[in-house]
């Protein structure tokens, strides 16, 4: 199968200068309606050491890797 | 390597190489878009010790992560981790011998903060005896729309070195490249989601030097010999993962995540799991259940009719077609909070322990421990106990 990352890069910028190009869109959850999504429960990444731990297992267990996103904020953790 | 592993003469090191190849994924991971970019992570430091116990393979050792602002816009985060293994498993007593092993790892990284927009640079290295992996990564997420959307790039590259144990002139290269691109949206006041699409390519030496597959050989007394695998020196794989957390009507959270997978291999998969978070005073409590279902590779046989009867032959298990369940159970009790008084210099204090519980059912691959007549052989399947203890501080 012939995959073409780079194509696919180049594509996500396109649409991220289109959408930049569309003027303001106003926020539909205002930042003093976020309480529930800053509870530390609602946290994707709360752990990340832990997170990336258990990656790393699943990923030495099975044949699939990645897609799994938001393990951290900039942690090179394993 | 430990005195043991030098004594053996042909090791099965899956484990360390499966462990090794998936760093660059892990460091791509963990500069994914996070739920809120646009604003630096917490200064905090973990103290984790992990143990994986089964299928006659040990690995425990501890990973210390340190996080730290430096200035308003910058933080930096660093990370040692050790990976002890004592590996007897199904492939290790089948074709080789037990070994002991200690892979060492550590990573450097930044996040620097400008208006809405973060970027971040990572390295790791990660070091054995047979095998050393250097990977850096580089990535970009922009806060839009009123900080309910969070687009991140990313980009990573990796540069391993592949040697045999009992083969000093034995070295062998691997090239990686990761590209990323991830979406987290927040959709109402109660749901926020996450997109992530990764493409990962790979060049260069991809088999493990010390595996074997297994052909028909009648003029042997159980019927099959071993011969070394032989992998494509390239593969190319694409991960799209979408994750949903909701804030229900009472203070606790459900998550549901699924991720398509398909590689140049013909490894396809399907990987959902569903999380409930409960915290009760100063308890959370999490219970996940994890699916993952995969096809195997196009060159994976169980058992070849002859030697060398393709281009391209493999036996590894984690490439063959099965099925994973695994149920979780953690509990974090905060024991101290983030109320405002500080203990010394510390803002919060939190210790967490969690089991998971997985159970791996291979389509293909045999038991060959059964003794079994050749291709009655019993389907091997994988029991094992991931555990968790770890102290967080936030300060």
């Amino acid at each position: 199968m012939k995959t073409r990352p780079v194509g696919r890069i180049a594509l996500a910028l396109l649409v991220l200068i289109g959408l930049s190009a569309c003027g303001p869109i106003e926020p539909w959850v205002k930042p003093y309606e976020r309480d529930k999504l800053a509870d530390p429960i609602m946290a994707l990444d709360g752990d990340a050491v832990s997170t990336s731990y258990i990656q790393h297992v699943y990923e030495a267990r099975e044949g699939a890797r990645g897609g799994e996103g938001a393990a951290g904020g900039g942690c090179g953790c394993n | 390597m430990l005195p043991a592993a030098a004594a053996a003469v042909t090791k099965e090191p899956v484990t360390r190489m499966s462990l090794r190849r998936v760093s660059l994924i892990t460091l791509l991971l963990a500069m994914s878009a996070s739920a809120f970019a646009g604003v630096l992570p917490d200064d905090r430091a973990d103290v984790l010790y992990h143990l994986y116990d089964g299928g006659g393979v040990e690995i425990d050792g501890p990973s210390v992560l340190v996080r730290k602002k430096v200035g308003k816009s910058v933080s930096v985060v660093g990370n040692y981790y050790v990976d002890m293994v004592t590996s007897a498993s199904i492939d290790v007593i089948t074709t080789a011998s037990p070994y002991t092993e200690e892979r060492k790892q550590w990573s450097l990284g930044a996040d620097y903060l400008r208006g809405n927009t973060t970027m971040r640079l990572n390295y790791t290295s990660s070091e054995e005896s047979d095998y050393d992996a250097e990977t850096i990564g580089f990535s970009v997420s922009q806060d839009m729309f009123g900080d309910l959307t969070t687009l991140t790039l990313g980009y990573a590259v990796g540069d391993d070195l592949v040697r045999r144990s009992d083969d000093p002139l034995f070295e062998r290269d691997l090239d990686k490249q990761i590209y990323s691109v991830g979406l987290t949206q927040i959709l109402t006041k109660n749901l926020i989601s996450t997109l992530n699409f990764e493409t990962l390519t790979e060049e260069g030496f991809l088999n493990n030097p010390y595996r074997s597959v297994r052909y028909a050989d009648a003029g042997t007394a159980l019927g099959y010999s071993f011969e070394p695998e032989l992998y494509p020196n390239t593969r190319t794989s694409n991960a799209l993962g979408i994750r949903a957390r909701y804030f229900l009507p009472y203070r606790a959270a459900i998550e549901g995540e699924y991720r398509y997978f398909i590689d140049t291999w013909d490894i396809e998969g399907h990987t959902a799991s569903l999380t409930y978070i409960h915290p009760w005073r100063d308890f959370t409590f999490t219970g996940k259940f994890r699916l993952h279902d995969q096809t195997g590779a196009h060159f994976y046989s169980d058992l070849f009719s002859r030697a060398q009867a393709t281009n391209f032959r493999g036996r590894d298990k984690e490439i063959s077609a099965l099925t994973s369940y695994t149920f979780k159970l953690k509990v974090a009790y905060e024991f101290l909070n983030d109320d405002g008084n500080n203990w010394w210099f510390l803002k919060k204090g939190k210790i967490s322990a969690s089991i998971d519980m997985l159970r791996v059912d291979y389509d293909e691959f045999s038991d060959l421990t059964a003794l079994a007549p050749i291709g009655s052989e019993p389907l091997y399947q994988l029991e094992a106990d991931i555990i968790q203890v770890f102290v967080s501080f936030w300060y």
